[in-house]
């Protein structure tokens, strides 16, 4: 208990609910040019409130996809449209293991 | 260090051509992804077979390699050979983009470290640093009241020799109230330090929930399997609930049935929309164990003796 007081204790955000990124936040936490982040917006695989990108707004899940998308097109070769795919597979999946683990232990 | 059989890893074999190298790297990828995959060692077999692929897939480094000759057992205590090098240049393709950081000791004594920057110049270089990642587990009870959990993440770093290393990196974390399983944690810059003059990195936390052993979680609702007796499920009764933040009064109606669900709103994972705590209900039948029991039994089978409890059976 000693040792707790001792550490530091950044402020936890809840990345999904209370946080807002706009372009150039997204852009950077990615690691990757503006235009990457427009055309995953074009793609369906980002879905910013606002009309022009200078205006965009990303919740916080965004980062998440935005960077799985990235991996995936980097890592396995695929293009743009293939990683849309994959992260819209993947979340289905996801949402089935969920379900299935809630029925086996039912 | 230890030998590393890169065409072992890949499964490949020793004459194998770049397309061949190249297809088995791509379905090695996909399998291993650490996005795609939920195989227990993904990241490390990810990782090895990026390694792998950033030698063989480059035809000098894959020829200084071979060089090596192919005596070499896979795990075999390796050093480079004294004349190791000369006569290549690694000018040519030197890194590509994946993340090289996560490289062996057998890979840096054959090529060097990606990101020394030896082959690419000496510019001054500023950047943020990395965003990490990491997972944490919390209790559900954490998530209906918030709490600090104490957590320790190895993080890999280079030491004052300039040596790849892990060092402990222990912070207390403040689990706000409402997080749910799949959400993530965000700690503004408690990352990778920047280079230069550049930002530190956030650190972000992927949290999951210890299994429970009576509550069970889906997205931000609760449920709990509730034994009855039969006379409280017939009658109706009011009994006592436990809740992750305490135990409620719970009124059961008459003339309930097992797999009923009771809802109580706004008592799952609190929240702007709070989840609900669902209440499925099972009956618990007494055991007959004296003979006062087994004759109340039976009297309950005279009296109830038109009940047929498998009649959607069609039996």
């Amino acid at each position: 208990m000693e040792n707790e007081k001792m550490l530091p204790q950044p402020v936890s955000l809840i990345l999904e609910e209370q946080t807002q990124l706009t372009l150039a936040d997204l852009s950077r936490a990615c690691a990757v040019h503006a235009e990457c982040i427009v055309e995953l917006g074009e793609e369906g695989v980002l879905a910013p409130v606002g009309r022009e990108p200078e205006s965009w707004r990303f919740s916080g899940i965004h980062l998440r996809r935005a960077r799985v998308a990235l991996r995936l097109q980097r890592d396995l070769g695929v293009n743009l449209a293939g990683a849309a795919l994959a992260l819209q597979l993947l979340e289905e999946v996801e949402t089935l293991r969920t379900r299935l683990t809630a029925l086996g232990r039912g | 260090m230890e030998f590393k059989d890169y065409y072992q890893v890949m499964g490949v074999a020793r004459d194998a051509t770049q397309d061949e190298i190249k297809r088995a790297y791509r379905q090695l990828a996909r399998k291993y992804h650490p996005d795609v995959s939920k195989e227990a060692n993904a990241e490390a077999r990810f990782k090895e077979v990026g390694e792998a692929y950033e030698v063989l897939k480059d035809a000098e480094k894959r020829a200084a390699y071979d060089q090596l000759g192919a005596n070499w057992k896979a795990g075999q205590e390796f050093h480079p050979p004294p004349d190791w090098n000369s006569g290549f240049e690694f000018s040519g393709g030197g890194f590509t983009g994946g993340d090289a950081s996560g490289f062996s000791d057998f890979f840096e004594s054959l090529y060097g470290r990606a990101f020394n920057g030896g082959q690419r110049g000496h510019t001054a270089f500023h950047a943020q640093g990395e965003d990490h990642h990491a997972k944490v587990q919390i209790d559900l009870e954490d998530a209906y009241s918030g709490a600090i959990r104490t957590i320790t993440l190895q993080v890999p770093g280079i030491d004052a020799q300039g040596r790849v290393s892990t060092r402990a990196h222990q912070l207390n974390v403040k689990i706000p109230r409402g997080i749910r399983a799949g959400q993530h944690i965000r700690l503004a810059g408690q990352g990778g330090a920047g280079h230069g003059q550049g930002k530190p990195g956030d650190l972000y936390l992927e949290v999951e929930f210890h299994a429970h052993s009576h509550y069970r979680v889906e997205q931000r609702d609760v449920y709990l399997d509730l034994p009855v007796a039969p006379w409280e499920a017939a009658l109706g009764a009011t009994v006592k609930v436990p809740t992750p933040v305490g135990s409620v009064e719970l009124k059961i109606p008459p003339g309930s049935l097992a797999g009923n669900k009771l809802r109580l709103k706004g008592r799952g994972i609190p929240g702007a929309v709070p989840g609900d705590f669902y209440v499925v209900l099972q009956i618990a039948v007494p055991a007959a164990d004296g003979d006062a029991d087994r004759t109340f039994y039976r009297d309950m089978a005279e009296q109830f003796n038109s009940f047929n409890p498998r009649s959607k059976l069609g039996v």
